[in-house]
């Protein structure tokens, strides 16, 4: 929706009522996303918020034109997205909302009963402030009473700066007024303008509505308006009944009220009012703030700045606390004790307690080490991606996606990794290090349970999650849907993921298109079958761990063989290894072309490794059978 | 008390009129609640005997609404002048923010003017204030009497304002000078807010 022009900074008078809320919308529009975000202004109707959306989107488009700023109201955004959906171009409006810098959004009171766009919201928040962007919201109460709103898009709408604009006083409506008039180039009669102000009015708009009816007497030249006519002229609104007068005709009262509003402002310590504020900003989240109003009864308290930062630190500790307890423990959520700073102690014991109890995401394989990993080109480039991110876990390829043909080390790899990062940190990181099929069970498992929560927290707190084979999240919705919100949470808190696929993620067509952009926005990186280099490695190890020295041209044999796999290189390293223990640990290149008849002879099952087996065709064994039952079930739920 | 509660945002300034019997205490009070907006207007008490003199006290507590966030509320007194009521002056000048002396600016009437100035500062002695330094401004009552009947501003100032403290001449009856009284030492009191060390044991 098109800003209003008129309404700028410079046509917005500010008073003590709504001073906090300006230089809060001004210090947004002049950096936006770097200073308050979001910005959340609450006030009764009529006084100025949708005038400071349209200044704040003004002035940061002047400042820096390219920004791409959108002014949208609840209900605007509520029909939009039912169109979207309606043509079926949902992702569109998605893409078009996540590319905005600065999003304006009015009254979000009405997200009342409106679960799907308050989900879209809640992601649309996601996308926009992980990148920066600014958001600014208006609404005419406080996010903890807009009904039924998603504790998620609550905490979002607190989680930045939330000012409150009140009705303005008595120099702050003439101002107003008589910058009305300049607007319309009228003059009124003096006093006129100061007996407006001093009728009550439920709001500025009222207010101006007023100003405008006499505007419009004096023009069309009806006579001019003189203080006595306007109680005529306004009816009832001026007269007794709903509107009161202020203040007697006689100045006197008045003059004294302003002179001693000037002593009052100049004598009150601002850095107390600010303390102030924040205490009553705080208890309208629900927080208890006992500590600050002993801070405030307190005469001789030496620096409410420090106190206030002290709180504010502390709440966002008892906020975390909150996320990782009641991930842990369901039923504790909605305790009275996340609100109390000074119950962070005790939340801090039963946090650990929790931690305690809970067990941990599965640890990598303890046995597939690094050290055991043999390097050829045709793996280099992932095994030093994967040397990369165990250096700086989180800050260089975040994720991680190696993919290749089964048995070329994937898995290997994969717990490799985990292995690494563990090592590194002496330990202290939780690495999750699971296949992608028991990550569905386990999903499965908790749904069944009613624990959802409890496995959500325990994957939320691992510091890196590595998942093998993520093509067997094929048609599972709620696993990828969950996976999605993981992946994003881990990112965003710079925790590393590493994922394998049998497929480049691109091909993962039955994947949803949100997740395979993101697997595409890190590193991809591919697993080629074994190259030569690699098999003579892989072949001499398995040798020399039965303690047998092959000759050159043994091993050179061996290593010639075209294998499509690792584990096929493997598999004839120990076979030559079998062989040389009954020849006295002599090799010779003819026994490489035993092993290679018996290979092509017998193909082998990975069950029965040197069994006979009914297939005399390789390619009508099914090798990697793939886990159904979690997708049987997913299906049928 | 305090005289500023950032946690409630509150202001309360407890302001006592002082002076000799029939200086104009009671009629200063009454001029500030005749002008006060009726939605605005506490009940004032006056405790009066059978001549119009006051007996107790009387208080006006004045409700001027929200200033600059906080909920201002002024509460005048006025202590009974007459010289036989020295534990009534002694009770309501407990905890007071600031003190208007009312000085009747009739020159037979110098001799009780000075007897009070010296009461009000061995009653704030008593009460374990500073005299020099608990906010007081005077007021010169009854400027509109005949010139041969009254003491000039500068007269009273060389018998009554040794210290110096801000002082205005006034026609309570008609309301000259009754604001502008009032206004000087509410300034006056919220000037201490910003040199509390100055605020001493209050």
């Amino acid at each position: 929706m098109p800003l209003d022009p008129r309404s700028r900074f410079d046509t917005f008078v500010v008073g003590a009522a709504n001073r906090l809320a300006v230089s809060a919308a001004r210090a947004v529009a002049q950096s936006p996303g770097a200073a308050y975000n979001p910005l959340f202004i609450y006030a009764p109707s009529g006084l100025g918020k949708t005038h400071l959306l349209s200044a704040i989107g003004q002035l940061a488009k002047q400042l820096q034109p390219d920004l791409q700023v959108e002014y949208i109201t609840t209900d605007e955004l509520v029909e939009q997205l039912h169109q979207a959906v309606t043509r079926g171009e949902t992702e569109a409006f998605r893409q078009r909302l996540a590319e905005l810098d600065v999003l304006l959004l009015d009254d979000v009171q009405f997200l009342t009963g409106r679960q799907e766009t308050q989900s879209e919201l809640l992601r649309l928040f996601n996308v926009l402030q992980r990148s920066g962007k600014q958001i600014v919201l208006t609404s005419d109460r406080p996010p903890a009473e807009i009904a039924d709103l998603d504790d998620r898009l609550m905490t979002r709408f607190s989680g930045g700066l939330l000012v409150d604009m009140g009705a303005p006083d008595y120099e702050t409506r003439v101002a107003i007024l008589r910058r009305r008039c300049d607007e319309r180039d009228v003059t009124f009669a003096p006093g006129v303008v100061e007996e407006v102000a001093r009728v009550v009015f439920a709001n500025v708009r009222e207010m101006q509505g007023a100003i405008n009816r006499l505007i419009a007497f004096q023009t069309l030249g009806e006579g001019d308006v003189t203080v006595e006519s306007i109680r005529g002229l306004l009816g009832d609104r001026a007269n007794g009944g709903g509107p009161q007068r202020l203040t007697p005709k006689s100045g006197e009262y008045e003059s004294f009220l302003s002179g001693l509003a000037v002593a009052v402002a100049q004598h009150i310590d601002a850095r107390r009012v600010k303390l102030v504020e924040s205490t009553a900003e705080w208890r309208t989240q629900g927080y208890r703030t006992a500590a600050l109003e002993r801070a405030l009864q307190n005469a001789e308290t030496a620096d409410p700045d420090a106190l206030l930062k002290e709180y504010e630190e502390k709440v966002t500790r008892l906020r975390a606390l909150e996320q990782e307890i009641v991930a842990l423990d369901p039923s504790q959520r909605g305790s009275v004790q996340f609100r109390d700073p000074e119950a962070i102690d005790d939340l801090e014991r039963l946090a650990e307690m929790l931690r305690a109890e809970s067990s941990p995401p599965p640890p990598p394989d303890a046995s597939l080490v690094r050290a055991e990993f043999e390097v050829g080109p045709s793996n280099q480039l992932a095994v030093h991606a994967a040397d990369a991110i165990v250096e700086e876990p989180g800050l260089r390829y975040n994720p991680l996606v190696i993919h290749g043909g089964p048995g070329v080390g994937k898995t290997h790899l994969l717990h490799a990794i985990g292995n690494e990062l563990l090592a590194a940190s002496g330990g202290a990181m939780t690495i999750a290090c699971v296949n992608a099929s028991d990550f569905v069970n386990e999903l499965i498992a908790a749904l069944q349970d009613s624990a959802i929560e409890t496995w959500r927290g325990r994957y939320r707190r691992v510091d890196a999650l590595l998942i093998d084979q993520i093509e067997m999240f094929a048609g599972t919705e709620r696993t990828q849907d969950e996976f999605f919100h993981l992946f994003n949470t881990l990112t965003e808190a710079g925790k590393q993921v590493v994922l394998t696929s049998s497929r480049a993620p691109r091909t993962l067509t039955e994947m949803d298109e949100r997740l395979r952009s993101r697997f595409e926005g890190g590193l991809v990186v591919e697993m080629q079958p074994p190259d030569r280099l690699l098999r003579e490695k892989l072949i001499a190890r398995q040798l020399a761990a039965a303690g047998v020295t092959p000759a050159p041209d043994v091993l050179h044999a061996a290593a010639g063989l075209e294998l499509p796999t690792a584990r096929d290189v493997l598999r004839v390293g120990e076979r030559l290894a079998e062989m040389a223990m009954h020849s006295r640990g002599r090799l010779t290149s003819a026994d490489v072309s035993r092993v290679t008849a018996v290979r092509r002879s017998t193909p082998v099952h990975r069950a029965t490794p040197s069994g006979d087996t009914p297939f005399g065709d390789r390619e009508k064994t099914v090798w990697d059978w793939p886990d159904l039952s979690g997708r049987i079930i997913e299906d049928l739920r | 008390m305090s005289l500023v509660n950032y946690a409630t945002r509150e202001i309360t300034c407890k302001i006592v009129y002082y002076g000799p019997g029939r200086s104009g205490k009671t009629t200063n009070l009454h001029y500030v609640y005749g002008q006060v907006p009726d939605e605005r207007k506490g009940k004032m008490v006056s405790l009066a005997t059978q001549t119009d003199r006051t007996l107790f006290f009387d208080f006006l507590p004045l409700d001027l609404g929200t200033i600059s966030g906080f909920t201002t509320r002024l509460q005048l007194y006025t202590v009974p002048g007459q010289v036989y009521y020295q534990a009534t002056r002694k009770l309501v000048l407990q905890g007071a923010d600031g003190v208007v002396f009312v000085a009747d600016s009739q020159a037979r009437q110098l001799d009780e003017n000075i007897e009070s100035l010296q009461d009000l500062h061995a009653n704030l002695g008593n009460q374990g204030m500073d005299p020099r330094t608990v906010p007081l401004v005077l007021q010169y009552n009854k400027q509109d009497l005949p010139r041969d009947m009254i003491m000039s501003v500068d007269d009273l100032d060389e018998a009554l304002n040794f210290r110096g403290v801000p002082r205005f001449a006034a026609d309570a009856l008609h309301g000259v000078g009754v604001f502008e009284t009032l206004r000087g030492i509410a300034e006056l009191v919220l000037k201490r807010l910003a040199s509390p060390a100055e605020a001493g044991s209050r």
